[in-house]
This record gives C-alpha cells, structure tokens and sequence, in this order.
C-alpha cells in the first residue's frame, strides 16, 4: 500500500495529464455527423502510429552491434511508419471528396 | 537549448493533434485538421530523430532505412487502395500500428529478461500492457481486415459458446502475465515469449464470433486499442507525445464506437457478445410460397423515364460492383429529361458510416443530391420510383414490425411508402446480415436481378432508346 501512495505521490502530474487528455478525447469529437466517422476513425487510426517515435529513441538507444535490437527496432519503425504515413494519406484521400463535391 | 526546442516541438505536435482531432469532427474543417494533425506528427517525428540522448549510437542510417521503406509501402497502399476496400485498409493500418507497440514491448522485455536492463514493478505491468494492448489490437485488425474482404466469414472462425470461451481464455492470459510479475526476480524469456502468443491467438478469438456487420464499431474499438498501447509505450520511453497522442486516440476511439454503435441503434455490449445475425433463427424468412416479382429492364426504364421523382438507394452492391460512376451517367441522362433523381444515404450503407458519401463524391455527385435518411423518409410518399441497388438491411421492413428479427429496431428507409420500388439485386440471397427481407415479397416492390454494374448499364440504353 504504501508503495501504492508513492507511485501516486510521485507520478502526480502524469496522473493529471492522464485524465485531463481522457476527457479532452471524449469531449473532443462528442458532436461528429455520421458522414464524418470513417474518415475521423481514420484520422484517428493516424494519430496512433506516433507510437513509432518508440521504435525511434529505441534504435538510437541501441548499441551498434546488437542486431537483434537493431532489426526489432527497424521493424518497428517500419510498421509504425505504415500506419502513420497510410493512415494520413487515406484520410487524406477521403477527405477530399467532401471538399470536391461543396463547390 | 535543443533539447528546449525538442521539447516545444513535442508540445505543438500535441497540440496539433487535439486541434486537428477537433476539425476533423466538422465537414468544413475536416481536411485543415487532418492536415494538421499530419503536420504535428511530423514535427513530433523530427524531434526524435534530432532529441540529445547522452551516450546514444544513434544508428540513423537504421532509422532512416526503415521510415524511408515503411513510408513508401504505406502511400502507395494508401494510393492504390480502391475506395471500396477503404474500410478494410484503415483496420490494416490500425494493426500495423498495433504490431509496432508489440515490437516495442517485446523488445524491451527480451533485455529486461536477460538482465540487460533492471524495471520497476510499475514499468514490468506497463510492458506488459502494452504487449497485450498491441497483440490484440494487431490480430484482431488483421481478422476484422480477413472478414472485411470476404476472405473468411463468421461461420468458418467462431466456435459455439464463443464468449465463453473468450472469458476463460482471457482469465488464462491473465495468469500468464500475472506469472512473469511474480517471477521477475529470476525472469523467463519463455513465459514472456508465451504471454504474447496467447495475446495474439486471444486477439483473434475477440474479433471471431463478432458478427461481419458489426466490423466497422469493431475496428474503432480496436483503433482505440492501439491508442492505448500507444500511450503505454510513450509510459515505457516517458515521452510525453505518445502518451497524449495515445490516450486522445483512445479516448475518442472509445467515443466514436459508441457513437457508430448508436448511428446503428445497437448497444456495444450487443456488438461483442450478441453476435449479429447469431440468434436470426426465428427471424422470419421468406415463405415457399411467396414470389418475387420480376420487372424487365424495358419496364423499368420507361417508368423511370415518366417520373418526375426518383430516390435511388444505394448500398454496398453497388459500391461492389463498381457501379456509382454508372449511376451518376443514369442520372443525368434522367436529369435531362426532367427526372427528379436525388440519393437516399442510410447511415450505415456500405460498410461504415460516410462510406457511401464518399463513394457518390468520387462519381461527382452533387452534394445537395445526397438526403440523410429523415430526409428521405419525409420525401418518400411524393415520390414515384425508388430504385434500391444493392442495398437489403437498410431498406428492411422487419425493423419496424418484426420483434425477432435482428435489424428490429435499427432506423432504415422507408421505401414501401413510395408509389413504387425497384430493387436491384444480384440474387435473392439474404443481406449482410443474414436475414430475408420482406420488402421483396411487398406489393409495391419488383425485382431485377443482376450485377449491379451491368443492370445500369443496360438500362441506360434503354432510356436511350426512349429518350
């Protein structure tokens, strides 16, 4: 328990950036029309691959002859480099057939 | 001094983020935003790759080789991708994200496990979080992507009692994990390596008895979960953008599933556990000794050609077939000739919510000639034809007088209150769903049967003939 309080204690501001970056989420996209949720999923979908920056600092981190963390690393980078670059690019992509019939 | 500007690099790229989030939720906005959020991406990406770290190799031909490859392979799937199959290739990506976290994961749990680096107990539940997250949230993509496109259905991947199954198989991963906590003191590569098979074999079996149907909510679901093995594995690195760029995807991935859940009158506690078109067997099907009438493609187009009103419906055979270009030369040559074509969009056409909007677009339909489905609704007893393509469960009149059927009480658009309804169809077969619809049996109600593609166009010829 009281290692509970201290990783509380500790941890305080991150707690706080937690709940406050939950609430903005929901709050966020609360009043989206229907038309918009694929290409917002997508959007969304997008923003999730910042979890390439991960595979960035862990092939920085790595030592230059460990392949095997080197290779890991890489594959994660190109995983989240797809999800990233594809998922902006076909939102993209749908995006602008809203745009191309308002004219 | 860089690491101040890495630092105000991170804040503004998480800043773009919740404000391109924010405009991406208003049609007039939506582009701007995604621009934005693309743009904070990329600021947040540049400032990894240019962030001090004391005694780091930096392997930056490493990093450089592998975003190079994975962007190329990522815009020209982008690119290439038929907007028809966009759903399926969202999910992809989606899971590809997810695969990314479990990498992460795995790879600092192979170093914690051969004592190249000590954890906190915080930091060994966070890990493994984030390696449970991702496996989930990366093979149920793939499985939601495989039933997407037809390459599995539902029946070939769920077993009976399913959830059961799935409640006892989490309780197992679980324990799993529980074990490699209890043991950190003399770590085993083998239960960690066999945490993730069983979070991956567990993702599968999530999305497996999960009806085809319900696959779009599915997919936010699981968009939220790579959110949130995102945001775990910005904990593992403590970086700040991954945590808010995580969470903000999770939260509003949640949000959104319930708003698609409610965009189809279904609970999400319905989505995972009821199975669509599970318990249809009492659902009415189509008596013997009811007949669907045929109409001839001379019939339909002088009775189109006479309206002076005509909704169109379309569904997914339509964007199956290729068909929405096809349509749009329909309906300027009844357009023409003083035809009153507007389109019916049900929120749910297609495979997900704005599928079908798109799809129109990309044939150059006006904006003004789509109607939402009160619209329509309100527009229906004034109108003369309404041609249903390739559209069934939208369209099914079980939503309002069938209790046992599983579209009950879904909105759909009532076409029977038309003066006439010509459905489209390649066959009698039932609808994503699975269940008859009546609609076919209905007095008001004809039939032509046929690929979608190739109906338009012979009927376009026959206008021409008239016209």
């Amino acid at each position: 328990m009281e290692k509970l309080f201290l990783l509380f204690d500790e941890n305080l501001i991150l707690i706080y950036l937690l709940i406050f970056t939950v609430i903005l989420g929901f709050e966020v996209i609360s009043k989206v029309p229907t038309v918009l949720h694929t290409p917002l999923m997508s959007g969304a979908n997008a923003i999730s691959g910042v979890v390439i920056i991960g595979a960035i600092l862990l092939i920085r981190n790595a030592d230059p002859s460990d392949y095997v963390t080197l290779s890991l690393g890489a594959l994660g980078a190109v995983l989240g480099m797809i999800n990233v670059v594809g998922g902006f690019a076909v939102t993209n992509r749908m995006l602008k057939m809203f745009t191309k019939k308002k004219k | 001094m860089l690491t101040t500007v890495v630092n105000i690099s991170y804040l503004m790229g998480a800043t773009a983020f919740v404000i391109g989030l924010r405009q991406m939720s208003s049609p007039d906005t939506a582009q701007k935003g995604n621009f934005l959020a693309t743009l904070g991406m990329g600021i947040a990406i540049a400032a990894t790759i240019l962030i001090p770290l004391s005694g780091a190799s930096n392997n930056y031909l490493w990093i450089f080789g592998a975003m190079i490859a994975g962007g190329i392979i990522g815009y020209v799937s982008a690119k290439k991708i038929k907007m028809t199959a966009m759903p399926q290739m969202v999910s992809v990506f989606n899971g590809l994200g997810g695969a990314c976290a479990v990498v992460l994961a795995i790879t600092e749990l192979i170093h914690f496990s051969d004592g190249r680096i000590t954890v906190t107990d915080g930091q060994l539940l966070i890990l493994l979080l984030t390696l449970l997250i991702g496996s989930i949230a990366f093979t149920g993509s793939m499985l939601a992507y495989a039933k997407l496109q037809g390459l599995v259905n539902d029946k070939q991947v769920s077993l009976p009692k399913h959830n059961v199954i799935n409640i006892i198989f989490l309780g197992i991963l679980l324990a799993a994990c529980v074990y490699v906590f209890m043991t950190q003191d003399d770590p085993s590569l083998l239960w960690i390596l066999l945490v993730m098979v069983l979070a991956l074999v567990y993702g599968f079996s999530f999305v497996a008895p999960i009806g085809g149907a319900d696959m779009p909510v599915v997919i936010s679901l699981l968009n939220a979960f790579t959110g949130l093995s995102a945001a775990a594995a910005g904990l593992i690195y403590a970086n700040k953008i991954m945590l808010v760029g995580g969470i903000l995807v999770g939260s509003a991935g949640i949000i959104l599933t319930v708003l698609m859940c409610n965009a189809m009158n279904r609970s999400l506690f319905n989505v995972l556990i009821g199975g669509f078109g599970e318990n249809n067997h009492s659902a009415k099907t189509g008596e013997d000794d009811q007949l669907a009438k045929e109409i001839t493609y001379t019939d339909l187009a002088i009775q189109l050609f006479y309206s002076e009103s005509v909704i169109i419906v379309p569904g997914y055979g339509l964007a199956v077939a290729q068909a929405q270009k096809v349509v749009k030369r329909m309906d300027n040559l009844l357009s023409a000739n003083g035809v009153d074509v507007k389109y019916a969009i049900h929120p749910v056409a297609g495979r997900m919510p704005g599928h079908m909007n798109v799809l129109l677009a990309e044939a150059d339909v006006p904006y003004p000639k789509l109607l939402d489905m009160e619209d329509a609704n309100e527009a229906m007893p004034n109108t003369d034809m309404v041609l249903v393509i390739g559209a069934n469960d939208v369209v099914n009149p079980a939503a309002y007088d069938d209790p046992s059927s599983p579209v009950y009480g879904m909105p759909v658009i009532n076409v029977w209150e038309a003066k006439n309804v010509v459905i489209m169809k390649r066959s009698m077969s039932p609808g994503y769903a699975g269940i008859q619809n009546q609609l076919f049996f209905h007095h008001k109600a004809k039939m032509l049967f046929g690929d979608a593609k190739a109906s338009l166009e012979n009927l376009i010829d026959e206008i021409k003939t008239i016209s």
